[in-house]
């Protein structure tokens, strides 16, 4: 008795497993290939422009010596400036966005969340605020050719603080106790007392307006692509035939 | 009776925790992605993903 359950408990599991997969790739492709299409003609035009200053930058301070040693060190493949490069942007933004629909999929079952359309989008937003507006404060969208403090650093901030301001989220709107949400606030405030990695001078090489202007629309991607995220993996979760009873369990 | 009530319950346990399992590597693999695209020091991972690092507002270069 104990062993047939045991191995309808494992077949469950891999038909669980697949489903999830299924519905987080799906739902992954679907935003991360229309965000790739707004980034197309929202943020990629202005880091183009944004790299033109770049290099006049780089050519004006370090000249040819630069140049040589750019040629000395071994060659690492870049994509091919047009399509080349629009591709791979769209892969990698899909990517990201499979990889936020698992995490998204992932955090709702754990919690116990009905996941539905409207209440995906809405954990999306929450996600949103964790990974992009909280970062922002301390870590604003930069263009190529801005100052910026140690990379390990800052990711290593940038995690922490998507991390705290997430969970003190969930305190905050999913718990009732007062003790708890009041440990959320904590947990949302805390990295911005630590503070972001800085650096020393702010500068770029960019012009102010076009920085400010990325700011904006890399801050409007990022929540699309949460949003979408959250709403599809809802759709697909609806949408997509279940072989087995586990619906109902989450 | 008893018997009944209690492999069914058993069933039902099973299935959330191996909901909650599959929830756990799920996670793990949308991390690994997300790493993998906005993260990496892997040049060509790098390179691959530039464009939409910054668009995305992961921390770059």
């Amino acid at each position: 008795m104990i062993r047939a359950i045991r191995s309808a408990s494992l077949a469950i599991d891999a038909a669980v497993i697949q489903r999830l997969l299924a519905v987080g790739l799906l739902a992954g492709l679907l935003a991360g290939l229309a965000v790739a299409a707004l980034q197309n003609v929202t943020t990629t035009p202005l880091i183009l422009a944004a790299e033109v200053y770049e290099t006049a930058a780089e050519q004006a301070h370090a000249g040819v010596e630069a140049h040589q040693h750019e040629h000395a060190a071994e060659p690492v493949w870049e994509p091919a400036p047009g399509l080349q490069r629009t591709a791979a942007t769209s892969v990698a933004t899909s990517v990201t966005s499979v990889g936020y629909a698992f995490v998204l999929l992932a955090l709702m079952l754990l919690s116990g969340e009905t996941i539905e359309p409207k209440r995906a989008a809405l954990w999306g937003a929450c996600a949103f605020a964790s990974t992009g507006l909280a970062t922002s404060l301390g870590l604003a969208p930069e263009l190529p050719g801005s100052a910026a403090g140690d990379l390990a650093a800052r990711q290593f901030w940038w995690i922490g603080t998507a991390a705290a301001t997430g969970a003190g989220l969930f305190a905050v709107l999913r718990v009732e106790r007062p003790l708890v949400k009041a440990l959320g606030v904590a947990l949302i405030i805390a990295p911005h007392l630590i503070g972001a990695p800085q650096p020393p001078a702010p500068e770029s090489t960019a012009p102010a307006e076009l920085a400010a202007r990325f700011a904006a629309a890399s801050l409007a991607i990022h929540a699309i692509t949460w949003i979408l995220v959250g709403a599809a993996v809802g759709f697909v979760w609806r949408r997509l035939p279940t072989k087995t009873s586990t619906e109902a369990a989450a | 009776m008893t018997t009944k009530t209690l492999s069914a319950d058993a069933i039902v346990s099973a299935s959330r925790l191996e909901i909650l399992r599959a929830a756990l590597v799920v996670f793990t693999l949308g991390a690994g992605l997300v790493y993998l695209a906005g993260f990496s020091y892997a040049s060509v991972a790098h390179n691959a993903a530039h464009d939409s690092r910054h668009s995305l507002g992961f921390p770059c270069h």
